[in-house]
């Protein structure tokens, strides 16, 4: 059983090939983190996953079934920037999502629907620590902040994958590890796969259960247009992360930090969240 | 110091924003008392007292011929007429421009029509509207819509494009159909854009009523200054230049203040 299985997968932009021949087949509740050097295809890739792009050849399975050609909310997305609603409020960003799922003609719920979805809202913003923050608007927020937010609003849809661009590449290093424990955490509870791109190897390393770089083989100047970016290297994380499951190994604290309570803050107590989530967790 | 590092204060920027008008007001006073002590029977620039009296007859006395009052009764038609033109102009500028917007198809559909369109001289279609729907309220409405819809399309669908793709494919895996894209995620963020070119879209509209109305009308701001012109009468022209002026100014101020207290969250990230 894979979560997503791609098999020799192209993509080409008019004359220029950006992705060549790529196969990999990604676990359920694995986490995937894809490296490589700018402008490798990175995000197209996560395009074509998210059903942005169609692929020029090759083929993509989703639980078996072939990907529908646009995006819906099976595969939730966290960009680096542009993730969140800048109408709304936090806590109106969150709803969002399951209001429009329910509510097909208007996309806002009333009265005790309403109620008891603004509830799970707040309980999903305190989960990533933007409890009190409920009624700003995501300009009022920080960059860490909004990320949060991101975050909140994709899971709302309980998505059977998460797909994230560079969702951390703007944070500075304090609230990238505050961040890091909770994205750790969300991985952990939600049944949800992750695809994650990042720049920073370190990041790769301390979160994913699987690190798959990209390369073009071939970056002469004069061979760039004709040769695209394959899958140069997959390295599994050892010993084996598994989602639900922590190893000795991992640590939600940074080195060099012997008091945990600020991050642990931040990133919201497991223990609170643990009631909710096993209420929560309609699938398999 | 650099000049463009020189910043006035509160007090100096208010004294500085007054000059230009304190400078009009005297020039048009030292204007009028030199051509009046040439020749006391000079129309060009009447005197203060002149104009007094004339604002004193068209807005606090009753009209001979018809109990009304001119200036109250003028403001009236023409603001009806623009309120009909500029809110018919929205509404059609807003359906169309998030259809083109949101969806591709109705941009191919629309794009190159709204952008011939737009560039129609309105004016020049003032006989044919005339003809075709009369000389009534209904023709110098339809100028103002013609005369400014077709930019207020063209300026929504460039703001509804302009939102960043990745929104729109956020809100899909937020499971929006196409209706609720354009609902809850296009249409509050194009709103406040709309009303910014709707006020800036307020002086033609200005333009183009009082055309209208300079050509065939019995009432009106427009109507009036073309009829006293065959008399010279600047008392009364002055007066109604900067009453239209204000108007326009205070509707300005209004429509921004509307966009403020509507969408707070537009505010936020200036
Ligand atoms: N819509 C498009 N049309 C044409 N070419 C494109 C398009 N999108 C991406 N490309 C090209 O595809 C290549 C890969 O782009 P992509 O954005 O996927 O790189 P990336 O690995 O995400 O880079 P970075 O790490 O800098 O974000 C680039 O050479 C880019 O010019
Ligand atoms: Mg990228």
């Amino acid at each position: 059983m894979t979560a997503l299985s791609i098999s020799h997968l192209w993509k080409e932009y008019g004359d220029q090939i950006v992705l060549e021949d790529v196969s990999i087949d990604i676990g359920p509740r694995s986490f995937v983190a894809l490296v490589g050097p700018s402008g490798c295809g990175k995000t197209t890739f996560l395009r074509l996953l998210l059903g942005q792009e169609t692929p020029s050849r090759g083929r993509i399975l989703i639980d078996g079934q072939p990907l529908p050609p646009e995006p819906g909310p099976d595969r939730g997305v966290v960009y680096q920037r542009y993730s969140v609603f800048p109408h709304l409020t936090v806590l109106g960003n969150v709803m969002l999502g399951p209001e429009m799922r329910a509510s097909r003609f208007l996309g806002r719920r009333f009265g005790a629907a309403r109620r008891a979805l603004a509830d799970e809202a707040r309980a999903m913003l305190a989960e990533v620590g933007l409890a009190g923050s409920e009624q700003k608007y995501p300009a009022q927020l920080s960059g860490g902040m909004q990320q949060r937010l991101a975050l909140a609003q994709a899971l709302m849809m309980r998505p059977r994958v998460l797909l994230l661009d560079e969702p951390f590449g703007a944070l500075d290093p304090g609230i990238r590890a505050d961040i890091h424990a909770l994205m750790r955490r969300l991985w952990n509870e939600v049944p949800m796969t992750v695809v994650m791109v990042t720049h920073d190897l370190r990041e790769a390393f301390t979160l994913a259960s699987r690190v798959v770089v990209f390369e073009r083989p071939r970056d002469r100047p004069e061979e760039r247009d004709r040769y695209g970016a394959r899958l140069s290297r997959d390295i599994v994380i050892w010993p084996p992360r598994l989602a639900g499951r922590t190893t000795p190994y991992d640590t939600d604290r940074m080195p060099g930090r012997d008091d945990p309570t600020p991050d642990a803050a931040a990133a919201g107590t497991t223990r609170q969240a643990e009631g909710r989530t096993h209420a929560s967790s309609p699938q398999p | 110091m650099r000049a463009i590092n020189i910043r006035p204060g509160r007090g100096t920027a208010l004294v500085l924003g007054l000059l230009p008008f304190a400078a009009l007001a005297v020039a048009y006073l030292a204007g009028s008392a030199l051509r009046l002590a040439e020749n006391p029977s000079d129309k060009l620039l009447p005197a203060l007292t002149t104009l007094a009296a004339s604002i004193d007859l068209l807005a606090f006395t009753p009209d001979r011929r018809t109990g009304d009052y001119l200036l109250w009764a003028d403001t009236a038609a023409s603001l009806t007429r623009l309120a009909w033109g500029l809110g018919i102009a929205a509404s059609l500028a807003l359906v169309l421009g998030l259809l083109a917007g949101v969806l591709p198809v109705m941009r191919a559909l629309l794009a190159p029509f709204v952008a011939f369109v737009s560039m129609v001289p309105p004016l020049a279609l003032l006989p044919i509207l005339f003809i075709v729907m009369g000389l009534g309220e209904t023709s110098k409405i339809a100028l103002i819509v013609i005369g400014i819809t077709p930019i207020l399309i063209r300026d929504l669908m460039l703001t509804a494009t302009a939102l960043p793709r990745e929104m729109i494919v956020k809100a899909e895996t937020l499971s929006a159909s196409s209706w609720l894209i354009a609902l809850r995620v296009v249409l509050p963020q194009v709103m406040p854009r709309l009303i910014d070119s709707l006020r800036l879209q307020i002086g033609p509209a200005f333009l183009f009523l009082i055309a209208a109305e300079a050509i065939s009308s019995d009432a009106g701001l427009g109507y009036r200054i073309f009829l006293v012109r065959r008399y010279l009468a600047m008392e009364v022209i002055f007066p109604y230049v900067a009453w239209i002026t204000l108007l326009a100014v205070l509707l300005d101020l209004a429509l921004s203040s509307l966009r403020r207290r509507m969408f707070p969250w537009a505010e936020v990230g200036r």
